[in-house]
């Protein structure tokens, strides 16, 4: 299988996108918590991105991007509708279990909002009475708060600025859940690490099952390399092939923050010269968003950081 | 022809194959031993004595006919020499590369007791390498059947069962997980031991008897080996998706950042091409001073590639002595040629923390060889008190790899208590139509008995399917002629098969 053709795209900001590519066997098997590798070309990288969305009618699979390096940058100029991605593999990973629950809280952070979707809209297929808990840095970063509306039974934005919804970042959305029902039988967690640790500290006292989705680095996304290995209550589970989905109470965070930080400098080597190259030979100057020059560190959004937006 | 020719009659010195030195070639990735020459070739077939009871046969693992493609290659008949190859061996290119000849053909020719042996490996790459320079391909008739086959993976064992239910006629699919298909040929095997031209080479062949690949497939996933059985419509299924998962040290410190598997090493400079980091996006993490622990293939290649990559020191830390090093004879002298340095038994008991979730070093501790163990290699056992550190900043584990979840994960296939899957005799697994062969079924091997069990499982598939198999008429393995009527085996089911769907 390869030209995996790019049917739709949307830019939600200056770092977000989605797109939506054609692949009519991957969205009849795609499931919540599934995510696929991508290779932009062939002398790409391979990089996972969880599928946000999935239209089996439509044969499309969506994905939300954001632009924090190399890859994802080049995406974002590269990608435009009617071009196509070299490889596109997956569904990968186990996917979420979507039990009979009756009330579950779904919370996205920075690049965990668009996972997240897929989780509420099953949770609120599976007849469950429906959280949906999101972040963002400000107003103006939002995305899909219509698509959440439409299966959350309760729906709570959280802004860094306080321009929309709770000032502050999802843990607070996460008190006023804990505060409004205490009955909430599951959390589902998606995001930068740091806001998944969050998610799960706030829940342990009440002993709250809270599942999260491990993002580690990764190669082959199928079980081969051991690079995407994560610390379980104290074990070395795989996130491809044992995952994504892991009790969030017993993963060791700090390990996958450090784990996260393998490559910081080849990252940086990386970005560099693609900008250098890419201001001298442009292709692409049409996009309504115009990508910011790369070299001042502010323009870096470090997953990490997106924790005070998520 | 002359006098039958003896043991004194043949050159004596097995003829040398011509290498890139040592120090030239660490710093390339191109192949390191350069081949045969004709004059080479033609002077080492001459070594071979042709004897009739051929022990090399038997000593290899899928029963080439050697000294048969040795007589032709000696009578300059090299086209005969590669259809008499590659009768019984499809990839000769690769196997005369990458072969454990040592353990095995060469291991027990008649030469060897009393000279060096003949070197079949290389002859066999000779002739392989001569069929692709030359474009040869032994294209055979083929009488079209109507069955449709899906493979799962596309290692060798993928390939050879690809290749020999095309060349029966079946419309053939190939499944790959990664963008590009070989299997470990690919990913694991680095350049210099086996180019990607050859596997490319011998893709090609594939594709010319008419075998599509279809990459970017995660089977299981995107569809499982069921529904391929009942809604994508085939008839028969070789699952051969090899024993990837790496075994973990298990040893403190083993999820620093500067730790990590063989293969991730290797599939990141080989199939992602990270040695062209920043050409290629893929990153890799190099090191000043790298130690590899294991002692097979794959943790020579890791030493070698790290070499290549600029690495000052590479250690290689095994815990039993040289003799026990499973990896091939060649790889092992070629490692030490290029500098790399070896410290036998001893084993890893820590990897020290630089503070900032990088390696400092390791902590090891020196081991003896007790009492035989179960694989009857003698156990190595620790010496009291021989703890030691040594700095690195780099660690590679290749101490083994176990089944791939995947397939446990997504069918209903029977697997045995380590997570391999399960078959019988014939290969066929628990489920019907589905046949299973290399490293899933065996666990890690070599890549001729991967060849072997894709091209057992093509036999079985065959009888499977009712088609009559003009490659092995009356010889099916280990059952008896008295069982056959008209020679016919009652095992090939010649009837239509049934589908309900
Ligand atoms: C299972 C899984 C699902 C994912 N889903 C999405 C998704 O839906 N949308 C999305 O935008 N991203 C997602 N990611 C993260 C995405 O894969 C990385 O952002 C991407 O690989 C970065 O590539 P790059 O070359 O652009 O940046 P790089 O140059 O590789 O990295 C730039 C920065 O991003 C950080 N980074 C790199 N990889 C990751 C990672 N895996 N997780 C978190 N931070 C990382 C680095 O630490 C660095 O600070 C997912 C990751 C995993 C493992
Ligand atoms: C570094 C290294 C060096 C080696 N050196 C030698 C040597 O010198 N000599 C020797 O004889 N042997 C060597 N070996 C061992 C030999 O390569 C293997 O035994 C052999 O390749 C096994 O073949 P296979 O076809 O069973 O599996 P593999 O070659 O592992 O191929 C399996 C393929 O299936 C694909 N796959 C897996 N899961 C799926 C899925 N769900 N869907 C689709 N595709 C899937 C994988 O991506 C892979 O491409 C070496 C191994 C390694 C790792
Ligand atoms: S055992 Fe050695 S000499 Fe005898 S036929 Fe085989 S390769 Fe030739
Ligand atoms: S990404 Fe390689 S094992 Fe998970």
């Amino acid at each position: 299988m390869s030209n995996f053709e790019i049917v739709a795209r949307e830019d939600f900001s200056d770092v977000t996108y989605l797109l939506e590519v054609r692949h009519p066997l991957m969205a009849k098997a795609a499931r919540p918590g599934q995510f696929v590798i991508v290779m932009s070309h062939p002398h790409g990288e391979r990089i996972p991105l969880t599928i946000a969305d999935f239209d089996r009618a439509k044969g499309t699979i969506t994905l939300v991007i954001q632009a924090v390096g190399k890859t994802t940058k080049e995406m974002q100029q590269s990608c435009v509708v009617g071009s196509s991605l070299y490889g596109v593999t997956g569904p990968m990973g186990i996917p979420s279990h979507i039990g009979k629950v009756k009330k579950v809280a779904c919370v996205g952070g920075g690049l965990g909002v668009a996972p997240i979707f897929p989780h509420a809209r099953a949770f609120k297929d599976n007849g469950a009475y429906v959280i949906g808990i999101v972040g963002f840095r400000t107003k103006e970063l939002m995305f899909w708060e219509d698509k959440f509306r439409a299966c959350c039974d309760q729906f709570i934005v959280c802004t860094d600025d306080g321009s929309a919804g709770i000032k502050g970042n999802v843990t607070a959305g996460i008190k006023k859940a804990l505060r409004d029902h205490p009955d909430i039988d599951e959390f589902v967690a998606i995001g930068p690490p740091i806001m998944m640790k969050g998610c799960a500290e706030a829940t342990r006292a009440h002993k709250i099952k809270t599942m999260v989705s491990l993002n580690p680095l990764m190669v082959d996304g199928t079980g081969m390399c051991g690079g995407c290995r994560v610390k379980i209550g104290g074990e070395v589970k795989f996130a491809c092939v044992d995952g994504p989905d892991f009790d969030g109470h017993q993963v060791d965070f700090d390990d996958l923050m450090t784990r996260l930080r393998r490559f910081t400098e080849q990252e940086r080597t990386a970005v560099e010269r693609w900008s250098e190259n890419c201001r001298m030979t442009n292709p692409l100057q049409t996009l309504k968003t115009r990508i910011p020059a790369t070299t001042e560190e502010a323009e870096f959004p470090d997953p990490f950081d997106e924790v005070r937006g998520g | 022809m002359a006098k039958k020719k003896t043991i004194r009659t043949i050159p004596q010195e097995r003829t040398p194959m011509r290498e890139q030195p040592a120090a030239e070639r660490v710093k390339n990735f191109t192949e390191v031993a350069c081949g045969y020459s004709p004059d080479d070739a033609l002077r080492e077939a001459e070594r071979c004595l042709l004897c009739p009871e051929q022990p090399c046969v038997a000593g290899c693992p899928v029963g080439i006919d050697i000294p048969g493609f040795i007589r032709k290659l000696g009578q300059k008949d090299f086209r005969g020499a590669y259809d008499v190859l590659t009768d019984t061996n499809l990839l000769p290119a690769i196997c005369g590369r990458v072969c454990p000849q040592e353990n095995q053909c060469e291991g027990v020719c008649i030469v060897g007791e009393t000279l060096e042996p003949v070197a079949i490996g290389r002859l066999e790459r000779w002739v392989g390498d001569q069929a692709i320079a030359e474009g040869w391909a032994s294209i055979p008739y083929i009488e079209p059947a109507p069955y449709r086959i899906g493979i799962v993976g596309s290692g060798p064992a993928g390939v050879a069962c690809a290749a020999d239910m095309a060349k029966a006629g079946c419309d053939v699919t190939v499944y790959e997980a990664f963008h590009l298909p070989g299997g470990v040929l690919r990913y694991g095997i680095p350049d210099f031991r086996l180019p990607n031209e050859v596997i490319d080479a011998e893709i090609g062949r594939l594709e010319k008897l008419g075998v599509k690949f279809e990459c970017n497939t995660l089977v299981g996933r995107l569809f499982t080996i069921e529904q391929m059985v009942d809604e994508l419509g085939f008839h028969a299924v070789f699952v051969g998706t090899g024993a990837g998962y790496p075994t973990m040290l298990g040893i403190p410190g083993d999820s620093l950042n500067g730790v990590l598997s063989a293969n991730e090493l290797l599939t990141r400079c080989n199939l992602m091409r990270a040695k062209e980091f920043p050409d290629y996006d893929t990153p890799l993490p190099l090191g000043q001073r790298v130690a590899v622990v294991g002692a097979g293939n794959t943790a020579m290649d890791a030493m070698r590639v790290c070499k290549r990559l600029g690495a000052e020191k590479v250690y290689c830390i095994y815990r039993r002595s040289r003799t026990e090093a499973p990896a091939r004879a060649e790889e092992v002298h070629h490692a030490e040629e290029e500098g790399i340095e070896f410290h036998w038994l001893t084993a890893p008991a820590a990897i020290l923390d630089d503070g900032k979730g990088g390696v400092r070093g390791m902590r090891c501790i020196r081991m003896e060889l007790g009492e035989p163990d179960a694989s009857g290699r003698r156990r190595p056992v620790p010496v009291p008190g021989s703890e030691h550190d040594f700095e690195t900043d780099l660690v590679v584990f290749a101490i083994g790899t176990n089944a791939n979840p995947i397939m446990g994960q997504t069918s209903t296939l029977r697997l045995n208590k380590r997570g391999y899957i399960e078959t019988d005799a014939e290969l066929a697994t628990s489920v019907a139509g589905v046949y299973a062969g290399g490293d899933i079924v065996t666990g890690a091997a070599t890549v001729i008995e991967a060849m072997g069990a894709g091209r057992k499982a093509a036999r079985s598939m065959k009888a499977y399917l009712g088609i009559r198999d003009s490659d092995q008429p009356y010889v099916i393995d280990g059952r008896g002629s008295g069982n056959r009527m008209f020679g016919i085996d009652p095992q090939e089911r010649n009837f239509a098969r049934i589908r309900i769907a």
